[in-house]
């Protein structure tokens, strides 16, 4: 599979399940917020700043549709990190010499 | 596991920051060597796919749940110094887009699976592939299982640090056998993801694995005069 295609899909992949996937993923606590419930410190965490992002808590700010704003904010999330993290690995890159 | 704020108290997450800080620096100081111009692009995408998939919540029993951390995914297909880069800039995009981990437990967050993460889940699937048969086959095996060692570890180093500066009066006792038992379990599903996901790459394009290298050299010479 050619690089243009390979990237293509994998980006794909990565957008259906940020954006359709997570719809279904358990909302059950993760391990790290079920043992501070269950041991007694969950209390001890602060709410999250606000830091004026649309996408707080994976839903998107104005969409009501659950589905929707939860794809959304995936979707933006996926974007955001190909973005930030694309640019910094293609600015970090070595450049082929010229020959 | 993203820590938020308030479980650490102040000194130990400035700490965190600070071994967070210097992991990323070195880290952004040898990643050049790891990438060019066909891995770059290899490593954007990992990382969007480590932040997709942090999203998808598996079910572990008893009313928990786990997701990819990502570490040693990231480090076998892009190599250690980048994969740690790569988990960093989802924690960062989660913490100041999502409200997902703290922004005072972003140094923490980043130690725990940027830094911890990669770190043992690399060393496990190194060790491994030394025992394994040198075939493109054993590469999915060890990454799997050094995701799977990457999630207690992670979990361990948390505990280590909310015994340090845990802001609540908790048995760290109970903290670390509640913390290990369940992120074993959530280690399982780690494994599972993480050598599906590899073996899926390396069956499609084996030269863009950075822990099968020396173990593609005929495929990947083939690759590259056809992508060439």
């Amino acid at each position: 599979m050619r690089n243009r295609r390979f990237l293509l899909a994998g980006l794909l992949v990565a957008l259906l399940l940020a954006g359709v996937g997570s719809y279904y993923a358990s909302s059950h606590p993760d391990g790290l917020e079920y043992v501070a419930g269950k041991t007694g410190f969950g209390d001890s965490a602060k709410d999250p700043v606000d830091t004026g992002s649309p996408f707080a808590d994976y839903e998107t700010l104005g969409v009501d549709n659950d589905r929707l704003s939860g794809g959304v904010a995936g979707v933006a999330g996926v974007g955001l990190t190909l973005l930030i993290g694309g640019g910094l690995f293609w600015a970090l890159r070595r450049r082929e010499p010229q020959d | 596991m993203h820590v938020p704020d308030g479980f650490l108290d102040a000194p130990t997450s400035v700490a965190t920051g600070v071994v967070a800080a210097a992991g990323v620096g070195i880290a952004l100081r040898r990643a050049r060597a790891e990438l060019d111009d066909r891995t770059a692009p290899m490593a954007g995408l990992v990382a969007a796919f480590v932040f997709a998939g942090q999203m998808i919540n598996f079910p572990v029993g008893a009313g928990t749940s786990g997701h990819l951390l990502g570490g040693a995914l990231a480090a076998v297909l892009v190599g250690p110094w980048t994969g740690a880069l790569c988990i960093s800039v989802v924690l960062l995009v989660q913490s100041l887009f999502m409200a997902d981990g703290g922004l005072t437990a972003l140094g923490t967050n980043i130690t725990l699976m940027g830094l911890v993460g990669v770190v043992v889940g690399y060393a496990v699937f190194r060790l491994v592939l030394v025992v394994l048969p040198r075939k493109l086959g054993s590469v999915p095996v060890a990454a799997a299982l050094g995701a799977l060692v990457s999630v207690p570890a992670a979990a361990t180093v948390f505990t280590l640090l909310f015994a340090i500066g845990g802001t609540a009066d908790v048995s760290v006792g109970k903290v670390l056998a509640a913390m290990v038992g369940w992120h074993v379990v959530i280690g399982i599903g780690e494994a599972v993801v993480t050598g599906l996901v590899v073996s899926a790459v390396i069956a499609s394009r084996p030269d863009l694995v950075h822990g099968a290298r020396g173990l593609a050299r005929r495929t990947a010479l083939r690759t590259g005069e056809v992508a060439a």
